[in-house]
């Protein structure tokens, strides 16, 4: 439990999250709120976010959505007087929360980034009509039947364009060494844990 | 003087020749300006020009010189004669450039430029050449009054330009605030940490200068004479009193910390834990480095609160309104003394806004990167529990009510309230209204001297006829013209200088001393010359009173905005010419107008728009006065004419040095002689006033509003006397001002009042 308006959950954040070290630095001046093209969208804008982190609050921080929504346009960084990170900070929140299992469950941006990493770490390469047919169909058989035909002139357009192998479903292609790969990642999993202080 | 011979030069260059019939002008020069001599010259500033100028001077004891030319504002170094009375007429921005260029306007513009020349000659015939003052003296020396900061400063300043100082500190060691200081806010790049406060130097350097006399544990119990002469009583503790004689003063007294007694509700007095800004001072200087203990019990500093603005930015009219823009600084530079011991010790700082003057966002940045933490939020109260306190407030981004409950330090950051001395104000505008016949003020004003009130101690203790202190302007500071000469208080040769003048940082209140201590040599300097300080710079006339007229009214003494008037035994004004601005606003005060000066009287004016020609009721020409300040509302319509923007050809412009300085007379006098309306244009007046006689304008104001009475008697309109505020700036507003009123005057019918 971490306490009101003291250090503990910022000196967390700073070890353990990407840029963290920039939190305190914010000024609460709102440009990034301001900037940022889904700000309707977020329950807790940066600006609050950080000084929520400030606050103590960290239940409320990792468990909520607003990090996800991050769309990497990098309005907020060049605008921020403080020249703030943001969006490497908002990426770097929404990993602490994913390992620690408490980001939103159903949430569609988390939902995609695991998705498209388990995607990527198996074979080295992104399957991409795997990965997209594993979004339509997130929610359910129905759900993806219909997200499918909604998608389906674009799907096809991409076929006839040669970006899309209808042929990937059943395997798909892949890197050379992929046991190398494989060690790779698990070392690298290593460094970071160590790193950030995950058991 | 020799007999006066008026000589009348008319220009015909920049355009005159072309769009006035110079002859005519100089016959009018001649025929009714009674002109001895006049000459045309196609180009009189050139060297041609003012050597035809200066061998009528020398060779046909010329006395007067009337020069149609430009403005009083233009070629003042070419024209600038001064062994000679010099009156201008305004031809060039007042006429050609103000008129259209069309032949349908010819006549009124010849009309207008005629006038003026008729208005120059009447005013040379009424001026005499300023004497100066001969028995004007001046001493060398500064007196300093506080030996903080501020006062050292200005103490070291003047003696490094070659002046010696007298300093006097009512404590017994210099430094002042500074002094009670563990650490000082940055002044120097790279403005990250806190540094040693220059206290210690500055007082060696003090000892150390033999320019600078100090006296400890004195004040200065009486205050006489005038800037160049001042004569200063200075009584010590011990009871001793010394007589310094000085030139100029430099009153450096700075602030004491706002009561923190007066926030029970944020827990001061109610536990030991919760301190103010010195308070936390005095805890870091015992510490020395090591860490604050808690006060209450010795135990360890954990966490520290710091609450900005207590008892500050207050709308609910119990505490400080305003905001002593230094106490953001040096929360940062204490949360930052727990830092330097301990990162770990956890500060919040918690602030609804936070002000970093100069290079403070530096320092603020700093304190982030030290992990300070800031907290926007509005703190709602204190407790005491225990070693400990809860602090409740509403986090103004997380829209939250929360509460730090275990703080083992809170400090408040109370503010500045300035060492002013004793508010004169209040008397002086009691006796004002008492003189208009209105009482109650001036009762009100006994009330509160009775009753054994407890009344601020003097600072200066100025034996001015005006009170013991300089004028206050708002919540006590010193009033200095803000914007134009912020270090001049309302008493010449006396100069306010750091937080007394208005809050401020150590850097500022440095700045700020240096200016001033530059201010009050030239103060002295100026007072050896007999000449005025700004804004007539170097003026050399002086209002002189003719006192078997005086009815001992005392307008004169309370209205003067710089406290210049005394009384004598016989209580007729004593008026002190080094203390003088020049203003005139006794002048316009007089009722019985007795004081004039050399160059600038009742008659010089008097006589200019009385030589106007006003033409018949039938003319459909009306005539409109324009009485403009010559700081702001004449510059502003010559430069409205310097950009052509053109205005009604019935105006007839008259420059005064201050709207204080029009005697009720003008108007009555313009209104009888058959004008029909008279503008008066001054500068903006109140506490955000721009006047640069800080007063002149409204006391016109006053006065004018009471003209009413008059108007009534004469049967006219109220339209026909109004007063405007103007700035230098309004050259697009000015002639629309001037054209708008033209028009109102048109509609409300030409003065009965013609061929009287
Ligand atoms: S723009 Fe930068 S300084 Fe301003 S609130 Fe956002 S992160 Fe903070
Ligand atoms: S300087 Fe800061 S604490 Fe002081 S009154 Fe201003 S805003 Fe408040
Ligand atoms: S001219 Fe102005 S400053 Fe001088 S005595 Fe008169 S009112 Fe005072
Ligand atoms: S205003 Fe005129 S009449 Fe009144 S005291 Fe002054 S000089 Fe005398």
């Amino acid at each position: 439990m971490s306490e009101n308006y003291r250090n503990n959950f910022l000196k967390e954040v700073e070890e353990r999250v990407e840029e963290g070290h920039w939190v305190k630095m914010c000024m609460q001046c709102g440009v990034c709120a301001g900037s940022c093209p889904l700000g309707a969208h977020w329950a807790h804008p940066p600006q609050e976010l950080f000084m929520m982190i400030r606050a103590g609050k960290r239940e409320e921080v990792l468990t909520s959505d607003s990090m996800w929504m991050c769309t990497s346009c990098y309005n907020c960084v060049v605008r921020c007087p403080r020249k703030l990170p943001i969006t490497h900070i908002m990426h770097g929140l929404a990993n602490l929360a994913y390992r620690l299992g408490l980001s939103p469950k159903n949430q569609t941006t988390q939902k995609f980034a695991s998705m498209f990493w388990n995607n990527l770490a198996q074979t080295g390469r992104v399957n991409e009509l795997k990965l997209s047919l594993g979004m339509y169909f997130k929610d359910g058989f129905g759900q993806g039947i219909k997200n499918a035909m909604a998608m389906q002139s674009v799907g096809l357009g991409m076929v006839k364009a040669k970006r899309l192998n209808p042929m990937e479903l059943f395997g798909g292609h892949g890197i050379k060494d992929k046991s190398g790969f494989h060690a790779m990642l698990k070392k690298a999993r290593e460094i970071e844990d160590r790193r950030k202080n995950f058991a | 003087m020799a007999d006066m011979k008026v000589a009348a030069y008319i220009c015909q260059g920049c355009g005159l020749g072309e769009r006035l019939d110079t002859a005519a002008l100089a016959s009018v020069a001649k025929k009714e300006g009674k002109a001895a001599l006049i000459k045309e010259h196609e180009f009189l500033c050139n060297a041609d020009g003012i050597k035809m100028i200066r061998d009528d001077i020398a060779n046909e004891a010329v006395t007067h010189v009337m020069i149609g030319a430009c403005s009083r504002r233009a070629k003042t170094e070419a024209f600038g004669f001064t062994d000679v009375c010099v009156s201008r007429a305004n031809l060039r921005e007042g006429v050609i450039w103000s008129q259209p260029e069309t032949e349908e306007a010819r006549e009124t513009t010849q009309e207008m430029a005629e006038d003026y020349i008729r208005m120059g000659c009447a005013e040379v015939k009424k001026m005499t050449l300023p004497e100066g003052d001969p028995a004007a003296v001046t001493e060398r020396t500064l007196l300093v009054v506080g030996g903080g900061v501020s006062g050292m400063t200005a103490a070291l300043e003047a003696s490094k330009a070659g002046y010696k100082v007298v300093l006097v500190e009512k404590s017994g060691a210099l430094g002042g605030w500074a002094a009670k200081l563990h650490k000082r806010t940055p002044g120097k790049s790279p403005y990250k940490d806190p540094q040693n406060t220059p206290v210690a130097e500055m007082a060696a350097a003090i000892e150390a200068d033999a320019n600078i006399k100090v006296y400890l544990n004195a004040s200065t119990s009486k205050t006489s004479g005038a800037p160049g002469r001042f004569e200063i009583e200075i009584s010590t503790e011990s009871g001793s009193t010394t007589i310094e004689k000085v030139g100029a003063i430099v009153q450096a007294t700075g602030f004491e910390l706002y009561d923190a007694n007066k926030l029970p509700e944020l827990g001061y007095g109610k536990s030991a834990n919760v301190v103010d800004q010195a308070g936390l001072e005095a805890l870091a200087k015992a510490a020395n480095g090591s860490p604050i203990k808690r006060p209450s019990d010795g135990g360890e500093v954990k966490t520290v609160v710091f609450v900005q603005c207590a008892g500050q930015r207050d709308d609910s009219g119990k505490h400080l309104p305003y905001c002593s823009g230094s106490c953001c600084l040096t929360s940062v530079k204490q949360a930052m003394y727990f830092k330097e011991a301990n990162p770990d010790i956890d500060t919040v700082v918690i602030y609804t806004d936070l002000r970093m003057p100069g290079n403070g966002e530096d320092f603020y940045r700093s304190g982030q990167e030290k992990g300070v933490i800031f907290t926007k939020g509005k703190v709602s109260g204190v407790e005491a529990a225990g070693n400990q306190c809860k602090v409740s407030f509403q986090d103004l981004i997380l829209n939250d009510q929360v509460a730090i409950d275990n703080a083992d330090l809170v400090v408040l950051a109370t503010g500045q309230v300035p060492n002013s001395g004793v508010d004169i104000d209040t008397k002086l505008k009691a006796e004002i209204a008492a003189a208009a016949g209105d009482n109650s003020l001036m009762e009100a004003y006994t009330a509160s001297q009775q009753e054994g009130a407890v009344q601020p101690i003097s600072m200066l203790n100025l034996t001015y006829r005006q009170g013991p202190d300089v004028p206050q302007l708002k919540y006590g500071f010193t009033d200095s013209h803000f914007i134009c000469f912020p270090y001049e208080t309302r008493r010449t040769g006396i100069y306010s200088a750091g937080p007394v003048r208005r809050p401020m940082d150590m850097v500022q209140a440095m700045e700020d001393a240096t200016g001033a201590a530059m201010k009050a040599i030239q103060a002295i300097e100026n007072a050896g010359l007999g000449r005025a300080a700004h804004p007539r710079s170097g003026d050399l006339s002086f209002p002189k009173v003719r006192l078997e007229g005086c009815t001992q009214c005392k307008r004169c003494t309370v209205e003067c905005p710089f406290g210049a008037i005394d009384e004598d035994e016989k209580r007729f004004p004593l008026f002190n010419q080094a203390r003088c601005r020049r203003c005139g606003t006794c002048m316009g005060a007089c009722p019985v107008r007795v004081i004039s000066f050399e160059n600038y009287s009742i008659d010089t004016v008097g006589s200019q728009l009385k030589a106007v020609d006003v033409p018949d009721e039938f003319s459909e020409k009306p005539r409109i006065l324009i009485l403009a300040c010559e700081n702001d509302a004449y510059p502003a319509l010559d430069m409205a004419a310097m950009n052509r923007n053109v205005y009604s050809a019935f105006v007839r412009v008259i420059p005064v040095r201050c709207l204080g300085s029009v005697n009720t007379i003008w108007i009555n006098d313009a209104l009888s002689s058959g004008y029909d309306g008279v503008m008066m244009m001054g500068c903006k007046h109140g506490d955000d006033y721009q006047c640069h006689f800080v007063k002149g304008s409204e006391l016109a104001n006053i006065r004018m509003s009471k003209i009413g009475d008059t108007l009534k008697n004469m049967s006219l309109e109220e339209e026909r006397v109004s007063t405007f505020e103007v700035a230098i700036t309004d050259i697009e507003r000015v002639p629309q001002l001037i054209n708008d009123y033209a028009a109102l005057i048109q509609k409300i019918g030409m003065s009965p009042m013609k061929g009287f």
